[in-house]
């Protein structure tokens, strides 16, 4: 037994979003089973035929509990692994796993969030760091100013580069018809932003937003039984290795540079086979970090990379193309929403973003401040 | 060495040397490597043998950053990564000077101070040109 024995043996075959833009008066629950109702839909199926539930939540402690329970269904596995906004790239594992070994047969994953129109800030149940608390820092952008102050310093990448993450990203978003921030941006407005904390300003921080994600997936042996063309599962992994950022060993080093290079190996696949990238940009800076970790450019060469427009439309990577957490939506944990934007650029639902002749597709999760990376490889029927 | 599974905890004990005003750090028995935040089990080698020793107080500063704050609530500050000359790094802050001018590899060393509203709190100061 090994992990490339999971390349492909499982499919989504339902992609869901619910309360995007925005929607107000509308709480967490009702978005999320907004988005599941429309991935259920989506593939064809009843709430009553799922019997795996891979979910989390910014509210709820046990938010399998209180999602089956609004649901009304009655799972034989429920799994909320909780590792910040990755988390929902991170269930494709266990519900890969309780797929193949039989423990259900029709696994959910689902999350939703009003923490745009309900908060105006982000929510997080993220508790204090005992060592770090007493300096005030803010949660979580203080974190990743610390990582791009880092990167900058030892790389000389350019609060420039940064800015031309957050263009790249409006500009996806502007041909995204769901997106919540589609106005013209240049890189002169990012760079006259509002500094929040040195080096990022407020549009190299991601948007807080309404939103909710669901995918339903199944074994890929039935996957043709749906109305929609399945994507597959070909690869996935996690690491992590710390919590707070003054644990992070190399704050220019996240631990997609393991994940990745995991990930790849069980698809059998590497970065120059990839079409599309959606990558969780919290911040400017993760983009960057991720492209370098993730093998797509050398480590300290993240900046020069997205310069001049090259991740975006038109560009020579098509990257975060539903116009990412920094424009698309943000409702305090992102993770479902690299996988949906990934499915419906395989199946060539993408409308006007639609990148040409995608076939595979990465997505990849961050969680806590840099500090759990989920790397995902998803294909077309021709990938299998 | 004390013993890891009695007596007041890693972070207890951390606690009372610093209202002592006291910056002591856990070095492990086996590896020799020093251990920050306090733990019960070395974290590079997992044994349970940690000796509580002086630091140091030298550091250089490995990352910094200013958070923005209006005037009236306080003003801007500084949050700094620091690496400790034993080898651990920690989040503090540079007092001494205006929080911009906190720079990436910088030589610090620790003072204990007074924070109104917290207690003892450990910060750096420059080594060069500090104050006290
Ligand atoms: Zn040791």
């Amino acid at each position: 037994m090994k992990a490339t024995d999971l390349r492909g043996k499982t499919a989504i075959v339902g992609v869901g979003l619910g309360g995007l833009p925005s929607a107000p008066n509308r709480s967490s629950m009702e978005i999320q089973t907004e988005a599941v109702h429309q991935a259920l839909t989506d593939a064809g199926l009843n709430l009553s035929d799922v019997d795996g539930l891979f979910t989390g939540s910014s509210h709820a402690f046990m938010p399998a509990l209180s999602t089956a329970e609004y649901l009304g269904i009655r799972p034989k596995i429920s799994d909320t692994t909780m590792i910040g906004g990755s988390s929902f790239v991170g269930h494709l594992l266990p519900a890969a796993m309780a797929l193949q070994y039989g423990l259900c047969d029709v696994a959910l994953i689902c999350y939703g969030s009003n923490q745009g129109s309900g908060f105006g800030k982000l929510k997080s149940m993220s508790e204090p760091q005992t060592y770090e608390a007493p300096y005030d820092p803010r949660h979580p952008i203080t974190s990743y100013a610390l990582a791009a102050a880092r990167h900058m310093h030892q790389f000389g990448t350019r609060r420039e580069d940064l800015a031309e993450v957050a263009v790249a990203a409006r500009r996806w978003a502007q041909l995204n018809p769901l997106a919540f921030a589609r106005d013209d941006l240049t890189l002169e407005q990012v760079m006259a932003s509002r500094m929040v904390n040195d080096p990022l300003s407020k549009l190299d921080c991601c948007l807080v937003t309404d939103g909710g994600g669901a995918l339903v997936l199944v074994r890929s042996e039935r996957a043709k039984d749906f109305p929609k063309p399945p994507v597959y599962m070909l690869g996935t992994a996690m690491a992590h290795w710390h919590r707070q950022i003054s644990s992070m060993p190399d704050l220019t080093v996240t631990a997609a540079a393991e994940s990745g290079p995991r990930a790849f190996a069980m698809a059998g696949l590497a970065p120059k086979d990839v079409d599309v990238v959606e990558l969780y940009d919290a911040f400017t800076i993760n983009t960057i970090l991720f492209l370098e970790d993730l093998g797509f450019c050398a480590k300290g060469e993240g900046g020069a990379f997205v310069r001049d427009g090259r991740i975006a439309p038109g560009g020579n990577l098509a990257v975060n193309t539903n116009g990412g957490g920094l424009s698309c939506c943000h409702p305090g944990m992102y993770g479902t929403f690299l996988l949906i934007e990934a499915v419906q650029q395989l199946r060539g639902e993408a409308g006007a973003r639609q990148v040409d002749n995608a076939h595979i597709a990465l997505c990849h999760g961050n969680g806590g401040v840099l500090s759990s990376q989920v790397t995902a490889l998803l294909g077309d029927a021709s990938t299998l | 060495m004390t013993n890891a599974f009695s007596g007041s905890g890693p972070d207890a004990v951390f606690a009372a040397y610093l209202a002592d005003g006291r910056f002591m750090l856990q070095q492990c028995d086996d590896c020799k490597k020093h251990v920050f935040y306090p733990r019960v089990l070395c974290s590079h080698c997992g044994s349970p043998k940690l000796t509580w020793q002086p630091a140091s107080d030298q550091g250089t500063v490995y990352s910094t950053t200013v958070v923005r704050r209006k005037p009236e609530q306080g003003g801007d500050y500084n949050v700094a990564l620091v690496d400790l000359s034993e080898g651990p790094r920690m989040m503090s802050r540079v007092d001494g000077l205006a929080p911009h001018e906190v720079m990436i590899g910088m030589d610090v060393r620790v003072k204990i101070i007074d924070e109104p509203g917290h207690g003892k709190l450990l910060v750096f100061m420059p080594t060069q040109g500090g104050g006290a």
